[in-house]
């Protein structure tokens, strides 16, 4: 995600790169690049005005320090007018002083309001929370028992209103049934409706009035238009929104309504929805967001998913390995295979700094799969002793693996370039491959 | 019908008004500052109309405002036969369809726009089988279910988990049997980035063609119209991948206006069949190109 926006930047930097320094002309110029970036990216008109606006101003105003290049001097300008924008940290929920806290969840249809309460009640009760779903959706057909399913998957428990068509009532019915009841949490879904729509809009404010919710999360789709601040508006004005859930961001989308929704509502960004399983919702960390649409990468991101996935005394042996530069096979196909785990390559790769330069990598998993296949065909001792594969063992481990000899090669080939690649890094040398890395942005 | 247009004017109308008030003055005078010229990007901007074509606009309309000698020439008029340009010819129905192929992204509005389509061909007197191929979000084949009863539409369903192409198997064989000669094929939404399950789609498209000619099938993607740019994006790769005969915008009841479908249609060409208009089952509005422009330009 955000890779375009990213490579907008990028040529913004090139540019001034070429030109050497930061003169009026190629501020205007750099400038307005940034802002048709920002505009491709669906950031809402009115922001981007303000943000070009800002930056410009901060960016004459500023002396040119020696020893640091203008595009790295720009790079962190907008790097801070961005996480500006988006919010500072990010902000947990608010919660009930003691006792149970109420949560509601609205938005427009199809945003993901049922599958983000699905998620959000397995995000709890992974933190050991016991967390009640109530749905007040009467009128999606079937959206109750969607509920209902992705409550049992979440292992949370669900309230079912029993055929009763109001959802003021099935509120009122929901604060009987948890007066004794000992829930950390409860979580309602709301039918989906358009902002326009007034008595949708006011049956959401008697259902506020009702069950006076600690927090209202507003669900957005990462993929909206220009429209989504008007809709975003419309929630706010009329029941008050606390916080954001930003939806979809698996997709290609540059998702500039992250940028919007802060600035124009005032109100925090707190988590982000990247598939549509229970586990793809994650906290939303502003600067980091903001580092991924420079083309900074998001290392922090990746060790926690690495840390989540792997486990501490595993990522403890393989720094080890690392640092030693004794990596073989077997560590290799154990890599492989906690890479599965933690999604799809593409998704690892937006996290990596300066990935979006490495065009033409394989990002397609079905590959992964071959590069596995291959390493199975190995024997343990291959596995161990890479060195020792020669072209008969090739063939061999190819027609196991029902691969093409040249892709056995290829497989062998990258491995050896990988350590060498880690005996550099680990051997002093990699200041120098980090400030080439810097360079590059 | 005339009820219908003017439900879609009202619908356009609360934006437009402002529209016409903000550019009339333009064209009294010869002239165009970057204050006007920057109104209009506003314009075209948060209409979604995306950064390429609103730059193209803005050249002409630079271009003619330059070259006009006569005070009265008309932005509007000038405007609309431009965007017009970017339109594809209205598009004919044939009675030869057998096959629907509903898609599009998640939360974009299949299953509700299917249930609209499939009264409004039984309407027409078509004998109409839904096919419940979304067999993956939690109760989706429930959510059709319960449209297959409330129509008194047939549907056929497998398991939670089963091969979507299956079930557009079986509903292509029990076609004949049940005296059926539309099918409507319902799929789990799926992003376009998604390649597996762009890889299901192609599969289940040659599922069809096993069954019928290409001229029986015809593939319809559902566009949320609040969608931004990614609507293209989106388009773009369904249409790569199985390829696209018409567009249906969903959720044109709200204050988005739909603008990325010209880009769309400017690179695809493709055309757009119908606009959803709310979520009862008769608000589908036939989509005309003359007369969404019309209504964008409405004075």
């Amino acid at each position: 995600m955000f890779d375009s926006l990213g490579d907008k930047f990028n040529n913004v930097f090139r540019y001034i790169r070429g030109t050497g320094k930061m003169s009026e002309k190629n501020i205007d110029e750099a400038v307005r690049s940034v802002k048709m970036a920002l505009l491709e990216a669906d950031v809402d008109y009115k922001v981007v005005k303000d943000f070009v606006a800002d930056v410009k101003k901060r960016v004459i105003g500023q002396e040119v320090t020696k020893n640091i290049l203008p595009e790295q001097q720009f790079v962190k300008i907008i790097h801070e007018e961005l996480t500006e924008i988006m919010g500072k940290s990010n902000i947990d929920l608010t919660c009930a002083n003691i006792g149970t806290t109420y949560l509601m969840v609205v938005g427009i249809q199809g945003s993901g309001k049922t599958t983000a309460c699905g998620k959000l009640a397995f995000l709890l009760q992974s933190q050991k929370k016991k967390v009640l779903l109530v749905s007040t959706d009467i009128r999606r057909p079937a959206a109750i028992t969607q509920l209902k399913i992705l409550a049992k998957k979440a292992n949370a428990s669900f309230f079912d209103p029993e055929g009763e068509k109001d959802p003021c009532k099935i509120v009122k019915n929901v604060s009987e049934y948890v007066r004794h009841k000992d829930y950390d949490y409860v979580i309602f879904d709301t039918a989906g409706r358009l902002e326009l729509d007034e008595p949708l809009m006011k049956e959401l404010t008697q259902i506020k009035i009702i069950l006076k919710p600690h927090e209202i999360l507003f669900v957005a789709d990462s993929m909206m238009g220009q429209s989504a601040l008007k809709v975003a508006r419309s929630f706010d004005e009329n029941i008050g929104v606390d916080g954001v859930i930003l939806n979809k961001l698996d997709g290609d989308t540059r998702g500039g309504v992250a940028l919007s929704v802060k600035k124009v509502l005032g109100k925090p960004i707190k988590f982000m929805g990247l598939g549509e399983k229970l586990v793809d919702l994650e906290v939303f960390h502003p600067e980091r967001l903001a580092s991924r649409i420079l083309g900074m990468g998001d290392v922090v991101s990746l060790v926690e998913k690495a840390k989540k996935t792997v486990g501490d005394k595993e990522a403890e042996y393989f720094e080890k390995k690392i640092r030693k530069a004794n990596l073989d096979f077997d560590d290799f196909l154990r890599q492989l295979q906690y890479i599965k785990k933690m999604g799809s390559l593409k998704d690892i790769l937006a996290m990596l700094p300066g990935a979006n330069k490495l065009k033409n990598i394989p990002t397609d998993d079905k590959q992964m799969v071959h590069v596995e296949a291959m390493i199975l065909s190995m024997t343990p001792y291959e596995r161990q002793h890479p060195h020792m594969i020669n072209p008969s063992r090739r063939k061999r481990i190819a027609k196991g693996s029902g691969c093409e000899v040249n892709q056995v090669n290829r497989l062998l080939k990258q491995f050896e370039t990988m350590k060498k690649m880690m005996k550099k890094v680990t051997q002093g040398k990699s200041k120098d491959i980090m400030k080439n890395m810097m360079s590059r942005f | 019908m005339l009820n219908l247009m003017s439900r879609l004017k009202k619908s356009l109308q609360k934006t437009q008004s402002s529209l016409t008030q903000r550019m009339s003055h333009i064209v009294l005078k010869n002239t165009i500052d970057e204050d006007e010229i920057e109104e209009l990007e506003e314009i075209l901007i948060t209409a979604d109309m995306g950064v390429p074509i609103t730059m193209e606009l803005i050249d002409s309309v630079r271009a003619k405002v330059k070259a006009s000698k006569d005070m009265t020439d008309d932005i509007y008029g000038f405007l609309r036969e431009s965007l017009r340009t970017y339109l594809p010819d209205e598009w004919k129905e044939t009675n030869k369809v057998k096959v629907l192929l509903v898609f599009g992204v998640n939360g974009s509005g299949k299953t509700t726009t299917i249930a609209k389509l499939a009264k409004k061909y039984k309407d027409e007197g078509r004998k109409v089988l839904l096919a419940a191929a979304d067999t993956f979000r939690a109760a989706a084949v429930e959510q059709l279910r319960v449209w297959s009863k409330r129509l008194e539409i047939p549907m056929i369903e497998k398991a939670d988990g089963a091969d979507p192409s299956s079930v557009i198997y079986e509903a292509l064989e029990g076609m004949k049997a049940r005296g059926c000669d539309l099918l409507i094929i319902d799929t789990a939404g799926r992003l376009h980035t998604n390649k597996n399950l762009m890889d299901e789609m192609s599969k289940m498209k040659r599922t069809i063609a096993q069954h019928v000619s290409s001229s029986e099938l015809r593939t319809q993607m559902i566009l949320d119209a609040t969608t931004g740019n990614n609507g293209l994006m989106q388009a773009r790769q369904f249409d790569k991948t199985i390829g696209i005969d018409e567009l249906i915008l969903a959720k044109f009841d709200s204050s988005a206006k739909g603008g990325f479908i010209f880009s769309i249609a400017r690179e695809l060409k493709l055309p757009v069949k119908y606009l959803g208009i709310g979520e009862g089952v008769d608000d589908l509005l036939p989509f005309s190109r003359d007369d969404f422009i019309e209504a964008l330009f409405e004075r």
